[in-house]
């Protein structure tokens, strides 16, 4: 199967991703390798069978709710990891 | 002649530090002068933290003069730099968190801060965690230490470089697919992924949430079962950890292994390189003089394990990459000109080749119209994997096979050929997706390099594989 340039361009966009023309190309070839690789998983009979997104057995775990006081260092210090910071809060471009 | 202290064993280095032979202050000064040597060309590491390694040491002999005794205390250790470490850099080996600074501790990493271990620094790896070769990174290959021209294996190859070269006397990985057994295979040392859950995920900068487990890489099956009692059990902020007893590991070094069972899925492992096969059938013969009985067994599923891994794998990660954004931390791209572009721009600029390639599977995988014939096909047959895996554990003690097919190859082989990179994992994904603890051992040399041998047991059961893997 193969991965047409804008099918790629879409998931590109739907990922967030720019990529570069050379990419997009690169990807693309590879992807469809990938797919056509995967296919197999078709041949399997699942007739019945559950999903497994996990396979701890762990139902619902609960805990308080409850604010938690974080170590003022540590809060800085996350903090400091952004890119633009005004007044003690992170800066963001204008979305409306 | 006798062995440089960086050569040392968790076990030796602690019967010298209890006798008042050594100090941690001079085992992590060889550790240090080791990583001074070798790393400029092995390239194991992404940060050094000589400074404060020496002051944890002194802490550690501290501590020890007060009359505190540990397995871990005042031993020096390396962590992946996948796992967040207080006031350290830590990159994930991505240009996208190039100077992040982590702003706390993962779990494990404080207990093993209260058990004295001393961290001399953080892992090179395949960035984010993605990849099998250790080429992945954007701060240069690692170097397979037995034969400079060959990978190390990954993801975790600074990891196991690290222990095969001595630059320390044990190290942290985490293993999503396969990766710390398949570099402690190409590498020669002791890898071992414990059953999912076993210990806290918190703090892991999070790749697949729903098979990422973190683990040791050792010089002996002994170490490994150490390290395993001192991070297992659960901390506070990860819900899929387990609050299950650990058992005494100890117990179960060098205990017989007479009437153990193994089973061996012999069509599963048929396509392995010949002479390693030669290798793993003269390991057999080995146990059954100790008495186990090995028996053939079927996973007809388990070769869908790589395809299965591959839609689960990218989907979880296009997931949990969402959140490199430029806004919160890590890369940003000044000349973004708006808030879309910030995203786009930042990501497509920050991530390197493979992170992409992933995160454009996974949002295809995930994408409407695909879901049911991708993502729920494959959850589905990942259900058949772990049944059939659990069924069998029923009637063996432990499952084995050879770690890899392969020995480690040389570097730049395969790098543009990402489905043969995934196949390297082709032994190692059926644990992973089944959430079964495996650990990787050597078990001799083809071509005057390392092979491992992959045992596998049922979930919670690391005690048989320490006892088996210790006898051999």
């Amino acid at each position: 199967m193969k991965l047409e340039k804008e099918e790629i361009q879409k998931i590109a966009d739907l990922a967030r991703l720019d990529l570069s023309e050379e990419e997009k190309e690169k990807y693309g070839n590879q992807l469809s390798d990938i797919l056509s690789y995967i296919d197999q998983l078709s041949e399997v009979d699942v007739e019945g069978v559950e999903p497994t997104a996990q396979v701890t057995g762990l139902e619902n775990v609960y805990r308080e709710d409850e604010v938690k006081v974080w170590d003022d260092e540590e809060r800085q210090n996350a903090l400091n990891q952004a890119p633009e910071l005004e007044d003690g809060q992170v800066k963001v471009r204008r979305i409306l | 002649m006798s062995k440089s202290l960086n050569q040392l064993t968790i076990r030796q280095a602690q019967a010298k530090l209890e006798d008042g032979e050594i100090t941690s202050v001079e085992l992590t000064r060889a550790c240090l002068g080791r990583i001074k040597k070798t790393n400029p060309k092995i390239n194991a590491l992404i940060t050094v933290c000589e400074a404060g390694a020496l002051e944890e040491a002194e802490k550690a002999d501290e501590r020890r003069k007060n009359g505190e005794t540990g397995q871990l205390l005042g031993i020096p250790y390396i962590a992946k730099d996948i796992i967040l470490t207080k006031g350290i850099r830590t990159t994930v080996a991505s240009k996208i968190l190039d100077n992040y600074i982590a702003p706390y501790d993962a779990t494990i990493i404080k207990k093993l801060k209260k058990a004295g271990a001393v961290l001399l620094g953080k892992a090179n790896m395949d960035e984010f965690a993605h990849g099998a070769s250790g080429e992945n990174s954007a701060y240069g290959a690692t170097l397979n230490p037995v034969d400079n021209t060959r990978v190390p294996g990954g993801s975790s190859s600074g990891s196991a470089a690290a222990v095969a070269d001595d630059m320390c006397i044990f190290s942290l990985g985490t293993d999503t697919g396969g990766s710390i057994r398949c570099p402690a295979s190409f590498c020669g040392v002791v890898g071992l992924k414990p059953t999912y859950g076993r210990s806290s995920r918190f703090g892991l900068i999070s790749m697949t949430s729903s098979t990422d487990v973190p683990g040791p890489i050792a010089k002996t099956v002994e170490d490994a079962s150490i390290v395993l009692s001192v991070i297992a059990g659960p901390g506070e902020n990860d819900f899929t950890a387990l609050d299950k007893p650990v058992g005494d590991y100890s117990k179960m070094i060098n205990k017989s292994i007479e009437r153990i069972k193994i089973g061996i899925p012999r069509k599963l492992i048929k396509d392995t390189d010949k002479n390693i096969l030669k290798v793993f059938d003269k390991l057999l013969d080995k146990l059954r003089e100790q008495g186990v009985e090995i028996i053939d067994i079927e996973l007809p599923h388990a070769k869908y394990g790589i395809p299965v891994y591959y839609i689960i794998t990218p989907s979880e990660i296009s997931s949990n990459l969402a959140r490199f954004d430029g806004i919160r931390y890590g890369f940003s791209d000044k000349e973004a000109k708006n808030l879309l572009e910030v995203y786009t721009k930042s990501r497509g600029k920050g991530f390197g080749d493979e992170a992409k390639r992933r995160i454009m599977i996974g949002t295809y995988a995930l994408s409407a119209g695909y879901y049911d014939a991708y993502y729920l096909q494959a959850q589905k047959v990942r259900t058949k994997i772990k049944d059939e895996l659990d069924s069998e554990l029923k009637k063996v003690d432990a499952i084995m096979t050879p770690t890899q097919p392969d020995i480690a190859f040389k570097i730049g082989q395969q790098v543009d050929d990402p489905l043969k990179m995934y196949l390297e994992d082709i032994f190692l994904s059926p644990a992973s997706l089944a959430g079964l603890p495996a650990i990787s051992i050597p078990m001799g040399e083809v071509k005057e390099m390392p092979v491992g041998v992959q045992i596998i047991g049922k979930r919670l059961d690391e005690k048989i594989l320490f006892r088996i893997g210790s006898n051999i």
